[in-house]
């Protein structure tokens, strides 16, 4: 495994550095994205071999600095990550081959795919990294990266702005991170990760709270948990779409993976009932939230970018509902909810990429993001149509693709709950579980907006109009990731063992003999007799079905041919104009949801002077309230502005004062060391 | 033997299904009728409809894409599936294993959705207000269905539909928590009305643009492909009722594969799913149809009564 882990160390610095060694772009593009995509397959393997083995590669090189060593360990929790980090990292890479066409003669190709290896090889360290110190280069390399990646089109209005917003967010969150390590290497006085998971050396109870919430904060700005999910609407968006895809996909992963990291390696999984719960509050909130932004959002990567905000409040509902059930000494189930959370993370990572890969495909035809602009795309670009619509069955969680197994899974968690021991748990949980039907019912709602306004009927610009489909390369990394997600779907023999072998050292529970009964043709949540399904078979019954379907059409048919004519248009002739809106389309959901959007409308009316019933002139807006950037952040920006005004006193500009200010320092300093 | 005897059930099943939702279709319609003091169309018309509909030539939409003619057969196949997941006239049903109770809502919306977004594919104004439309409600029917089902679930202690029959069939009816099972009937009951698109959320027999949901989304379908997307409504309503009929009232289910006891088992289910229809078809007479923002307060009582099921379920219990 180290032989895997420095071919891809290799790959991934030549992908760096070759293609700022030539200039001619073809030849960038080819270095880059094909090193990018060996290291991925590499990165593959490493993974999956990681999770198979049964102890922990440890690498470690020792610097000139205190506290700092090039620690690399292997564990399965860090495998499953390079997994998903590199099963994306091949599609997008593949992808952006045909992708980068797009930005040629603007932005230079080898740097950009330089800047993209770097930014894999980062994410894939950062979940490697086995000490305090090198986790936080790694991070701020992660986050320095991704900036410069999201800044990429700094020309186009509003990307600075955007850039700016997360790299303000992205360092909060990295403060607070820090802290939580600081918090750690205090107690231990070491920085190594190896010390913070010796259970000699466990916090005392009112640190380890505080360490709680300083790494829900710190992880939570970079996964984008409510409330500190703004900055990803306006940042993924502002990124070229592989960089969104990767973003995403899996940066915001890693966020997970570090929580999963501090509450369950570090700490040892020993923490009180109302961490779980923050988590399962939390997570529900992102989630209802997320899905609920989403449906307003009319710029389709925008749309995909609260969605993650939703998936990661998912993902927090399984790893929360585990953590309460660990909490309670039910180590199965926690190891189920935890199971279920990994699942749900390795299957948003799939078709979120997907999703926004297809996005990017639909920004080159079209060069245009805003839904209102699509339309009729799927007779244009059928391949894109098709693998979008596969990424948009998956995320709403239909069966039998892979969204539905590990939301299927989360759910089982929750209902679970009536083993609990406490009544209020008890209730709580199937709350949750209700407000993830609900979420799971507003993201079908969404996607059936987001396909069908951007796919079906006609063309409502001439953007759409003109569209064509995607080179080959591009549809090859959607093909890739469409396929991942029907496999995750389908097969959960294969998926369920190899989570198990994250879970179990962490719950201290190998659940997999369990949840998968039947050879692994059925996923149960530990017990079959509670509940089961199997998506293999649930496939063979739909596709049973609709050829049943289709035999009797037939039968009874008598092979009548079916006549094309136009739409009923109440006589008129049809026109874009007339189709519904995705605004439309949304428009009950706003209107129900009233309290939560805050929604404000501006109607101006200019009126004939003969007659008021008459109208000359029209003008009508409409606006959702941004919640929480007007009262959670907006004040923190004003008082930091005001508190920066009233500082501006003794930056007074004279040097005097200037080398007073030392002065006293100085003696204060010499006061206190004294 | 066993595994025959597994494939028969299923096939049994699945012709009950398909031929019995047409029947349920004219029935309620025939309630109606005579509660209008109308004679009504024959309790066969459903079928004779069906069959002119499959000879018909279609038109389709020279607009459309490939998802207006697939999506037929995806909405038939997905409640056709959903229909052989639960227990029909036995309690244990061969392909219980394959999907509980979650797997067959998440059945029927992949149907839902495939629908939505055939009602936007012929690119007109009334196909786009039906799709919309049914978001909505399908949206807000979810949590209620959900938490219904659980506090359902947790009495027999599983969320796999013929084990939750079976359970209560056993029990002869006699429910843990009566006050829990009477709620989450009710809330279940506005759930079906809600998704089966009857009154007083949605009018199967209005073709009225400002009323109409699931119609609306229909509208540019004809000939087979009507056929299917009717025979699908039907069988949907079947599901619903199946599933109310036999998980708050399983009296009679056939618990055994005895043949006297699956005889006794079909001729109950016939019942009860005929006095169902009867009780649907009465209340579509006695309601008019709720404006659309009067729904979402509908179903917002619904996922109450469904979470007071559950609090009963947990503090009735002890």
């Amino acid at each position: 495994m180290t032989a895997l882990l420095s071919v891809l160390l290799v790959w991934y610095l030549l992908g760096g550095l070759l293609p700022l060694c030539t200039t001619r772009p073809h030849l960038q593009n080819l270095f880059a994205h094909g090193c990018a995509a060996a290291a991925g397959v590499v990165g593959i393997v490493l993974g999956v071999a990681g999770l198979l083995s049964t102890a922990p590669l440890t690498l470690s090189l020792a610097s000139n600095i205190p506290h700092l060593t090039f620690a690399i360990r292997l564990d399965p929790l860090a495998a499953f990550f390079v997994l998903t980090i590199s099963l994306v990292g091949v599609a997008a890479s593949i992808y952006a081959s045909g992708y980068v066409e797009e930005f040629s003669g603007r932005v230079s190709v080898g740097l950009l795919g330089s800047l993209l290896n770097g930014f894999l090889l980062s994410m894939t360290l950062v979940v490697l990294a086995d000490n305090g110190f090198f986790f936080l280069i790694l991070w701020e390399v992660m986050s320095l990266l991704s900036y410069v990646l999201v800044v990429t089109e700094h020309e186009k209005p509003g990307v600075r702005e955007a850039g700016l917003f997360y790299l303000i967010m992205t360092h909060v969150g990295t403060a607070f991170i820090i802290l939580t390590l600081l918090i750690f290497s205090q107690e231990t006085g070491s920085f190594s990760f190896e010390a913070f998971r010796h259970p000699d050396q466990q916090l005392p109870e009112g640190l380890r709270s505080i360490a709680f919430f300083t790494a829900l904060i710190g992880f939570g700005a970079k996964a984008g948990i409510v409330p500190l999910h703004v900055w990803l609407p306006y940042a993924h968006p502002a990124a070229p779409s592989h960089i969104s895809a990767l973003m995403s996909g899996v940066m915001i992963k890693t966020a997970i993976y570090g929580l999963i990291r501090v509450y369950f390696d570090f700490m040892g999984g020993v923490f009180p009932w109302w961490w779980g719960f923050t988590l399962l509050v939390a997570g529900t909130v992102s989630a209802l939230l997320g899905v609920m932004y989403a449906l307003m959002e009319h710029d389709l990567k925008g749309l995909l970018a609260f969605h993650s905000v939703e998936n990661i409040g998912i993902i927090l509902l399984g790893i929360g509902a585990g953590m309460i059930f660990h909490t309670y000494g039910l180590h199965e189930l926690a190891a189920l909810g935890l199971l279920a959370g990994l699942y749900h993370t390795i299957n948003h990572a799939a078709f979120k990429a997907l999703l926004f890969l297809g996005a990017g495909a639909l920004q080159f035809s079209t060069h245009t993001r805003h839904i209102e602009e699509y339309g009729g795309l799927l007779r244009r670009m059928p391949w894109t149509g098709a693998f979008f619509l596969i990424g948009a069955v998956s995320i709403a969680a239909l069966p039998p693709t892979n969204g539905f197994v590990s939301e299927w899974l989360v759910f089982q968690s929750l209902f679970l709950s009536f083993q609990l021991p406490t009544l209020f748990l008890k209730l709580m949980l199937p709350i949750a579980a209700a407000m993830l039907a609900l979420t799971g019912a507003l993201a079908l709602a969404c996607f059936a907006k987001a396909f069908g306004m951007s796919f079906l009927a006609q063309p409502r610009s001439a953007h759409a109009r003109h569209a064509t489909e995607v080179p080959w390369s591009m549809r090859v990394g959607m093909g890739f990731l469409a396929g991942l997600c029907i496999v995750l779907g389908l097969a959960p023999m294969l998926v369920v063992p190899l989570l198990d072998r994250v879970t179990a050292p962490l719950t201290g529970a190998a659940i997999s003999s369990q949840v998968l009964a039947l050879d692994g043709w059925v996923v149960a949540p530990v017990t079959v007799e509670f509940s089961s399904i199997s998506t293999p078979v649930l496939a063979m019954l739909l596709v049973g079905a609709g050829a049943l379907g289709l035999l009797i059409a037939r039968l009874c048919g008598k092979g009548l041919r079916a006549r094309y004519y136009k739409t009923w248009g109440c006589g008129l002739n049809l026109t874009p104009r007339m189709e519904y809106t995705a605004t439309g389309f949304a428009q009950p959901i706003k209107q129900v949801f009233e309290t939560i959007y805050q929604p404000t409308v501006k109607l101006e009316q200019e009126f004939l002077e003969q007659s008021k019933y008459f109208i000359k002139h029209q003008r009508f807006e409409s606006h959702i309230e941004p919640v929480f950037e007007k009262y959670l952040y907006w004040p923190v920006v004003t008082l930091l502005l005001a508190t920066a005004d009233r500082l501006r006193i003794i930056q007074a500009g004279s040097l005097h004062l200037y080398l007073t200010y030392i002065f006293v320092t100085l003696v204060l300093l010499l006061l206190w060391a004294g | 033997m066993q595994s025959i005897i597994h494939i028969v059930l299923v096939v049994v099943q699945l012709a009950l299904l398909l031929t019995l939702s047409p029947f349920v279709v004219g029935l309620i319609r025939k309630v109606k009728a005579r509660l209008q003091c109308r004679r009504g169309a024959s309790l066969f018309q459903p079928y004779a409809d069906l069959a002119k509909l499959f000879r018909k030539q279609p038109v389709i939409s020279s607009t459309t894409s490939w998802i207006f003619t697939a999506a037929p057969y995806i909405v038939f196949a997905s409640t056709v599936a959903a229909g052989l997941l639960m227990p029909v006239f036995v309690s244990h049903t061969p392909l219980n294993f394959a999907g509980n109770i979650i797997a067959l809502v998440y059945l029927l919306a992949l149907g839902t959705f495939f629908l939505i977004l055939a009602g936007l594919d012929a690119g007109s104004a009334f196909g786009g207000m039906g799709s919309s439309r049914e978001a909505i409600v399908a949206t807000l029917a979810e949590p209620a269905m959900m938490l219904s089902i659980l506090s359902i679930a947790l009495t027999a202690g599983s969320t796999n539909l013929s084990t939750i029959v079976h359970q209560s069939a056993l029990m002869e009816g006699v429910v843990v928590a009566p006050p829990a099972h009477l709620m989450a009937l009710a809330a279940l009951f506005i759930v079906t009305l809600a998704e089966t698109g009857r009154v007083p959320v949605d009018n199967p027999a209005t073709h009225l643009e400002l009323t109409m949901i699931h119609e609306a989304m229909l509208l540019e379908y004809s000939g087979r492909y009507l056929a299917l997307m009717e025979w699908a409504a039907g069988i949907k309503l079947l599901v619903f009722m199946t599933l109310i009929v036999n998980v708050f009232a399983p009296w009679g289910i056939a618990t055994s594969l005895a043949p006297s006891a699956i005889a006794v088992g079909l001729l109950v289910y016939l019942g009860k799913v005929a006095a169902l229809a009867l009780v649907i078809g009465v209340i579509e007479s006695m309601f008019a149809k709720l404006r659309l923002f009067r729904v979402p307060e509908m179903l917002g009582a619904a996922f109450i009564l469904s979470l007071l099921a559950l609090v009963f379920f947990y503090t009735l219990k002890g």
